[in-house]
């Protein structure tokens, strides 16, 4: 069940789109949600998809697996599309007593629907194919120019970095303690909604704990090493443009030009 | 009554890139009332099979029976399982959530849907069975130390009233003492409840005086199964797949190899104390 939340985990295998810069994955990503706002037509969105399509191809992780990622945002796409449905004025397209369907929301939410399936794909592409290092290291690299307004780029980035790395042993944990309630005849899986936030206690209480224990851990573990902050710290493997990230950048910068073209200029 | 597993294969995250066999062919049958110690080295699968035992994993292919049922029926009442088989993890006092040990040993009678009764008089009996002080009784479990907070969390399983118990590593991380009175601690509950034990354990010297069969996995593969003597007259294979005898049977090999007329299939420090002592004519 927990297990199948994707976002966030790191998807061990070769492939072009995981041997690439993870500055230009993050770039790439971010052009990729950016520009599915501002497509305005079907085409745009055909477009999207055949890009998202192919990355996912080139990326070999198997699609089952993207997706069952998607179960567990489910809920959220079902309350957007719902809310989008019933409360766009407009041409009524049915109607039944007070509430009614009208063609803009039907629209709105199909539209909706798909840019957040589309965007949660894309940040779980980026995610699956680059390690929380290399992901942290690139944000930090591509946030340097903040560091002259004194944003703390380098601990934004580490605070991230334990977070990413964080979320599959918490997943771990939380698979282990649930299988030793379980055994302790806990169900977690049936019953009405105030039985089953109920039965969550004893699963959030010894998770908590166990995440306090360790970040405790951690924070002595850093502070045994020495660790400062950022400030003259060298990378081990530093980022380095190769070929292929260039031809990456302009693959996505014809992406985002392919997109604006058909999917707002010229088709309204 | 018995479990029974028959060619049980796991692989943990199937179809996809990361799979892993932890389970490979793995037929075993567990009589009633048996004390079973459960060796392997770490990655051997040991945890894996036993969470089949009581249905919290189920097998990729095979089948697992409980009395002659197979459990992953999709009509089994794997909630009346997991309370006749009983299953304590490793570390089982990172599951304790309650304000105080008693509610804590309530929790699995009352997941049971026992009567409030009755599912107190089974937490004092299991809090009791396990040797713990009255005094601690409505303290918090997070108060208390490693060795008590691990009796506290196996009453917790206790007080279910499981046929069989079984318990996962459950010396990992104790301080010679603590493992002691844990294992002796089992041992007795072995003795007076009659109940079938599996006992899992990554180091031969912790069980080799207490049980009688002992089950060796290597790499998710049954590797022995038999009676302590008979697996540790195996030393040698043992040593290949990163276990060993008990040191007293390499020190009995030594002897005989020295010249002493002694026997080498000896288990425990007890007997051999009398062969020894035989040996030299005393
Ligand atoms: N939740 C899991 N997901 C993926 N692989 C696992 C998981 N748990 C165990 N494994 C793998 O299965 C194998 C057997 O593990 P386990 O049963 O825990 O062994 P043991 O208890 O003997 O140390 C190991 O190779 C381990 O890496
Ligand atoms: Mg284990």
């Amino acid at each position: 069940m927990l297990r199948d939340i994707t976002l966030g985990q790191y998807y061990r295998t070769e492939s072009v789109i995981h041997a690439l810069d993870p500055r230009v994955k993050i770039v790439g990503t971010f052009s990729f949600i950016i520009s599915l706002f501002l497509v305005k037509n079907f085409i745009g969105y055909v477009i999207a998809g055949l890009f998202l399509v192919i990355c996912i191809k080139l990326s070999n992780v198997p699609p089952k697996f993207i997706f069952r990622g998607m179960k567990a945002i489910f809920f959220l796409l079902m309350i957007t599309m719902v809310f989008n449905l019933f409360l766009t004025p407009g041409e009524p397209l049915v109607s039944f007593w007070k509430i009614q369907i009208t063609g803009e929301g039907l629209k709105l939410a199909i539209m909706m629907g798909v840019r957040l399936v589309f965007l949660i794909t894309g940040s779980s592409l980026m995610t699956l194919t680059t390690t929380p290092n290399n992901l942290t290291d690139g944000l930090e690299d591509l946030l340097k120019p903040l560091k002259k307004v004194r944003v703390p780029v380098h601990e934004i980035s580490m605070m991230m970095s334990i977070a990413l790395r964080f979320i599959p042993i918490l997943m771990e944990e939380t698979d282990k303690i649930m299988k030793a309630q379980m055994a302790r005849g806990a169900d977690f899986e049936s019953g009405s909604i105030m039985n089953r936030a109920k039965s969550l206690v004893p699963l959030l209480v010894p998770l908590f704990i166990s995440a306090f224990r360790r970040a405790n851990d951690l924070a002595m573990a850093m502070e045994a090493r020495c660790y400062r902050g950022g400030e003259g710290r060298t990378k081990m493997k530093p980022l380095v443009y190769k070929r292929m990230d260039v031809y990456g950048l302009a693959i996505i910068f014809g992406y985002v030009v392919c997109c604006l073209v058909f999917g707002r200029i010229l088709f309204r | 009554m018995s479990i029974i597993l028959n060619h049980v294969n796991y692989i943990y995250d199937e179809d996809t890139a990361m799979a892993s066999a932890a389970l490979v062919d793995v037929s075993l049958k567990i009589p009633d009332g048996q004390f079973i110690g459960l060796i392997g080295h770490t990655g051997s699968g040991k945890s894996t099979l036993i969470q089949h035992m009581n249905g919290l994993v189920k097998p990729s292919s095979g089948q697992v029976f409980f009395n002659n049922e197979d459990i992953n029926d999709k009509d089994y009442d794997k909630k009346k399982l997991r309370a006749k088989v009983g299953l304590v993890f490793q570390y089982p006092e990172h599951q304790l959530f309650e304000s105080d040990c008693f509610k804590d040993v309530c929790f699995g009678p009352r997941n049971l849907g026992l009567p409030q009764k009755e599912v107190e008089l089974r937490a004092y009996e299991a809090l009791k069975q396990v040797g713990f002080d009255d005094d601690y009784f409505y303290q918090s479990p997070f108060d208390l130390s490693g060795g008590q907070k691990r009796r506290v969390a196996i009453a917790g399983v206790l007080a279910m009233k499981p046929q069989v118990l079984i318990l996962d590593e459950p010396t990992a991380g104790l301080d010679p003492k603590g493992r002691e009175d844990i294992l002796n601690l089992i041992s007795d509950l072995h003795k007076t409840m009659g109940i079938t034990i599996i006992l899992v354990s990554h180091s031969m010297e912790d069980v080799a005086d207490y049980v009688e069969r002992i089950i060796v996995m290597n790499k998710g593969r049954v590797a022995f199964d038999a009676e302590p003597r008979e697996v540790f007259s195996h030393y040698k294979e043992l040593e290949e797949i990163g276990l060993a005898a008990p040191q007293v049977t390499y020190c009995m090999q030594e002897l005989k190899a020295a010249g002493f007329d002694v026997r080498t299939d000896i288990t425990t420090l007890e007997e051999a104390k009398n062969e020894i002592l035989k040996a030299l004519g005393k």
